[in-house]
């Protein structure tokens, strides 16, 4: 893959939107996600209400591919239920693992969905799933809880 | 030095990238291997191939006589006592293990100290927090200037009666900062602890006496200085790997062996169980000729030109920060650095789409990075086979990162 086609127009913008690069006080999680290889290290916060994303942020360091892609992770996931956000998380690791094609299934995933791309480029994989990973960690042991 | 005559040695360098024949700049890394080598190698496999110190036909002789051959070649290149004191490994990782497990964790104790450098590679590193947690003895950092990145000196003082080892690189895979080890060498021996001095990024680029230098261990590792990889070595000063225990156990590494006691085979041969690496051997043979024939006055000369070009042109883009000094006189052949505001996998990235390939990431330092307040650095370094103007088209494409990037200045 060509790197212009990488550092397209919406990752550079989403990697430079800072809104939500930011720490919530009373988070109802906290998870950290790093990439022992290239350093990439993050913090996922949300905050839970009655079983909803009320609110959703993180902090940290990271690559251009990492950054985007947490800043479209919680752009479409808050605001959703848990269940909701954890079928869309494991939509966008299958979306990166190449096992999701479907243009319009990878739609319901909207801004994030333009990093299908990464699936071509496996040594970019660990960072645009970094988030996604962390936050799957953090709902599963949500869920569990539920149970 | 020919650098022409010297590139064409090199078959990977005429690898087309981006339009161009590839700038390689990962050297502290892994280096490229030369036509020498590759035809050792070749020669070796296709005339000699054996099983070494085992059988008696004309190909295990042959093998022996080529592994065995190499060893004398790798003494006399560090100046080693005797081959005895020269054992092959898989890399200057393994060596480390060889020397964390065989004789720090039989000879160290509670209350012992092992004192290292917050600028070592993990390999030099993690290895001494496990001797530490096994025995209990204290593992302390000698710290650096944030600034020059020299060690600072007070911190010397941590050497004391109770300090059994001493463990550091002559250079650091991230500073790259020209240093004399003697110093600190001489002091952990007036206290009576053992010095192991990691040679990795040293010996590829100068000359390295071990007689001279006094340290009790020295590993390297082949892949690094032209040799293929899978190839390291463990030089130690004969009285004290007698005093150890064997690293691996099995095959060549035996005296005798009963139903329920071994005993062990003389040195180097104790630490080098199964069968060993002999085209690595003899890879790291031709290599070290190679090296011997350019010289190593003259591989010095040349890398202190290119680091010095890199460096100054370097200081003339505002937004790039040079790790630790940034006085091409005190830097040997690397450069570790960062962008303004772009993380270093992302620039590693825009140079690579340029045909130029620089390393990224923590480089196996994550306790540096930490201490030095950076998430990830990358990290350019050259060989005696790079050029001015790969430096050149290496400092153009730096200046560029930042606008492809999206920003504006």
């Amino acid at each position: 893959m060509d790197v212009n086609q990488l550092y397209t127009d919406i990752i550079l913008e989403y990697n430079n939107d800072k809104t939500n690069k930011r720490e919530i006080s009373c988070p109802t999680i906290s998870e950290h996600g790093h990439n022992a290889n290239c350093g990439d290290d993050i913090k996922l916060q949300v905050v839970l209400k009655d079983g909803v994303i009320a609110d959703i942020a993180y902090t940290g360091n990271g690559c251009a591919i990492s950054q985007a892609s947490t800043a479209m992770l919680i752009e479409l996931l808050g605001g959703k239920t848990v269940e909701e956000a954890m079928r869309l998380t494991r939509l966008f690791l299958d979306m990166i693992l190449g096992k999701v094609n479907d243009e319009g299934q990878l739609e319901e995933l909207e801004a994030a969905a333009y990093l299908k791309n990464i699936a071509k480029m496996p040594v970019r994989v660990k960072c645009a799933v970094l988030a996604w990973h962390t936050l799957a960690i953090a709902l599963e042991k949500e869920l569990a809880k539920k149970k | 030095m020919n650098i022409e005559l010297i590139r064409n040695d090199f078959p990977i360098l005429k690898t087309i990238s981006a339009g161009r024949p590839l700038v390689y700049f990962d050297n502290g890394a892994t280096t490229q291997k030369p036509l020498p080598v590759l035809e050792a190698i070749y020669e070796y496999n296709s005339r000699q191939n054996g099983n070494p110190h085992r059988g008696s036909h004309v190909l295990a002789i042959a093998a022996s006589e080529a592994y065995d051959g190499s060893k004398e070649v790798v003494r006399k290149f560090i100046n080693a006592r005797s081959t005895r004191e020269v054992i092959y490994t898989r890399n200057t990782t393994e060596s480390l293990n060889l020397v964390a497990r065989s004789y720090g964790e039989t000879h160290l104790k509670k209350g012992d100290r092992i004192v290292i450098t917050v600028a070592e590679h993990h390999a030099n590193l993690v290895t001494w927090q496990r001797v530490a947690q096994k025995t209990g003895a204290v593992l302390d950092y000698i710290y650096i200037d944030k600034e020059t990145g020299k060690f600072k000196e007070e911190d010397f003082a941590k050497i004391d009666a109770k300090t059994k080892i001493v463990a550091f690189a002559q250079v650091s895979n991230v500073l790259g900062l020209v240093f004399d080890p003697k110093p600190l060498i001489n002091l952990a021996h007036q206290h009576g602890a053992v010095v192991v001095l990691d040679g990795a990024q040293s010996v590829p680029h100068q000359q390295v006496d071990v007689q001279e230098l006094d340290c009790d261990f020295f590993v390297f590792s082949g892949h690094k200085m032209c040799a293929s990889g899978g190839i390291g070595v463990l030089y130690g000063k004969e009285a004290l790997l007698e005093d150890m225990e064997p690293f691996n156990l099995g095959g060549d590494m035996i005296d005798r062996v009963e139903e329920q006691v071994t005993t062990f085979a003389e040195l180097p041969t104790k630490f080098e169980a199964g069968t060993p690496n002999v085209e690595g051997a003899v890879s790291l043979a031709a290599a070290i000729k190679y090296l011997n024939n350019i010289g190593f006055e003259e591989i010095e000369a040349h890398e202190k030109k290119l680091v010095t070009l890199a460096i100054e042109g370097m200081k003339k883009i505002p937004y790039v920060r040079i790790i630790g000094s940034d006085n091409p006189a005190e830097k040997t052949g690397l450069v570790a650095f960062t962008v303004d505001d772009v993380h270093p996998h992302d620039v590693s990235e825009l140079l690579s789409a340029a045909g130029i390939c620089i390393r990224t990431g923590h480089h196996c330092a994550q306790p540096l990075h930490i201490y030095l307040g950076v998430n990830a650095t990358c990290r350019a370094s050259f060989y005696f086979y790079n050029t001015e103007e790969e430096v050149a088209y290496f400092l153009d494409k730096l200046s560029k990162v930042r606008a492809a990037m999206g920003y504006k200045d």
